[in-house]
């Protein structure tokens, strides 16, 4: 397996096979907690460290998963994971527990995680399965982000507001008021709002898709003609 | 398992490598041990055995993982009630340390609450009670400051895991919602007010959010009568 192989399954993660824009898995995570750009960034390191674990112990322990017991024993794994990164971070990390800690549990239910354990780690070795899990959850890190990020600037008028509880005082810069003075348009900031905003991405996606497959077609045209 | 099925086929990179990966010829247990599970994972006795262990696994790891973190998450959550308590009480009501003279007082509809005693210079001054009822998803805890006279000091939410952005305003730092109820008693204001405006009340709720509030309302309610029902044994017990 060469190295171009490995990154491969990195970057195609992160926007061929994204979690939320082409798999439409872990939606549910997805819609609920983007309110604020904060929330989706948060939502999603989060699961991508839970992503990176689970698909590193699952992957070590694939030979002795048995086919018909695999779900449980998957759920299983996954659902101590959070758990320890929850209690972990409710002691150690406890500023930062207050603004995730609601979104932690969350993550036991998150259908990628379990897609990605199901359908990668138990048919991988561990280093591909490691990043498959950076690579899926920095894809949906990326897209919460940008959901959270539309839905605040239309809903409060700010944008990564409260970064710095997350991140440190360091990115306090982050925090900006996009429209000062704004009432915020409500239907954004409510569920709603979520999948008016995630109607609107995979739609970009599948713009950005076909013009880039075009002009890829075009330039291929271009060379046979060349020749 | 629909879900799981069509990940598999959008993920051309999965089907890639569907087959287990090929063993280099040099690991030789590492290829006798794969064969041996090989032939075990079809066998239920296996099957149960393997998902015993792992459970077995996790429950340990979660036990070692709570008793090393117990006690680390029980002092960030007593600085955070001190945050907290310094917030709903004027810091002119007490010259003593209310978390260090918190009791436990009996009630026969609450069971046992936990109250903290504000005195200056040992008199009795405020009562902190720590009060919880469900939520939406979970208990909500919370800090109510009751005056001497039964009128609400401050309130404030100390844990909860309520939906973000619908049902978090009820935390101080997301909005100012929790303190309509400052100055309000059982005297100033008729028991029919004491619920959201949905049901009648006085109170907001948030959009998409009733439940949340609502909880908030009964538990101020409920430490609004406990003092009322226990304030003999209240200036009893208080006293230093």
């Amino acid at each position: 397996m060469s190295d171009v192989r490995l990154s491969k399954y990195f970057t195609s993660a992160l926007w061929d096979y994204n979690v939320a824009l082409v798999q439409m898995l872990a939606l549910c995570p997805a819609l609920a907690v983007t309110t604020s750009a904060t929330n989706g960034l948060g939502m999603g390191l989060a699961t991508t460290l839970v992503l990176m674990m689970t698909n590193a112990i699952i992957s070590a322990m694939r030979h002795t998963i048995s086919p018909a017991v695999r779900n449980p024993m998957m759920i299983g794994v996954i659902a101590g994971v959070v758990t320890l990164i929850d209690m972990v971070m409710n002691a150690w990390m406890h500023e930062m527990y207050k603004v995730l800690g609601l979104f932690i549990a969350l993550i036991v239910t998150n259908c990628a995680v379990l897609g990605r354990a199901e359908s990668f780690s138990t048919k991988n070795p561990v280093l591909p399965s490691v990043l498959d899990g950076a690579g899926m959850g920095l894809g949906f890190t990326w897209v919460l982000v940008i959901i959270g990020g539309i839905r605040e600037i239309l809903g409060s008028g700010t944008l990564f507001a409260q970064a710095s509880l997350l991140l440190g005082e360091h990115f306090r810069w982050l925090e900006m008021t996009v429209i000062p003075d704004f009432q915020g348009i409500l239907l954004a900031i409510l569920p709603p709002g979520a999948f008016i905003v995630l109607g609107f991405l995979l739609a970009g996606k599948r713009i950005i898709d076909r013009k880039v497959a075009e002009r890829r077609a075009k330039t291929h045209g271009e060379l046979v003609v060349l020749q | 398992m629909t879900e799981m099925d069509s990940t598999n086929s959008s993920c051309p990179n999965s089907g890639a490598n569907a087959t287990p990966a090929p063993v280099a010829p040099s690991s030789g247990l590492k290829a006798r041990i794969e064969a041996r599970l090989e032939e075990l994972r079809p066998k239920i006795e296996y099957q149960g055995a393997s998902l015993g262990a792992i459970c077995a696994l996790v429950a340990f790891l979660l036990l070692v993982g709570n008793s090393l973190t117990k006690g680390q998450i029980e002092q960030e959550q007593l600085a955070d009630r001190l945050v907290v308590l310094r917030q709903v009480l004027p810091a002119e009501l007490y010259d003593n340390n209310p978390l260090v003279d918190a009791m436990k007082i009996k009630d026969e509809t609450l069971g046992e609450v936990e109250v903290y005693p504000a005195r200056k210079a040992g008199k009795l001054t405020a009562i902190v009670f720590r009060v919880s009822n469900i939520g939406y998803a979970g208990p909500i805890d919370q800090l109510i400051a009751l005056g001497s006279n039964g009128q609400i000091l401050g309130t404030r939410i100390l844990a909860h895991k309520e939906t973000p952005g619908l049902a978090d305003k009820i935390e101080i730092s997301r909005s100012d919602w929790i303190t309509v109820f400052n100055g309000l008693s059982l005297e100033n204001t008729p028991m029919k007010d004491w619920a959201v405006k949905k049901d009648g009340g006085r109170f907001d709720q948030f959009a998409g959010a009733t439940i949340t509030p609502r909880a908030i309302v009964k538990s101020v309610v409920q430490a609004l009568q406990f003092q009322a029902r226990q304030a003999k044994q209240l200036s009893e017990e208080v006293k230093p």
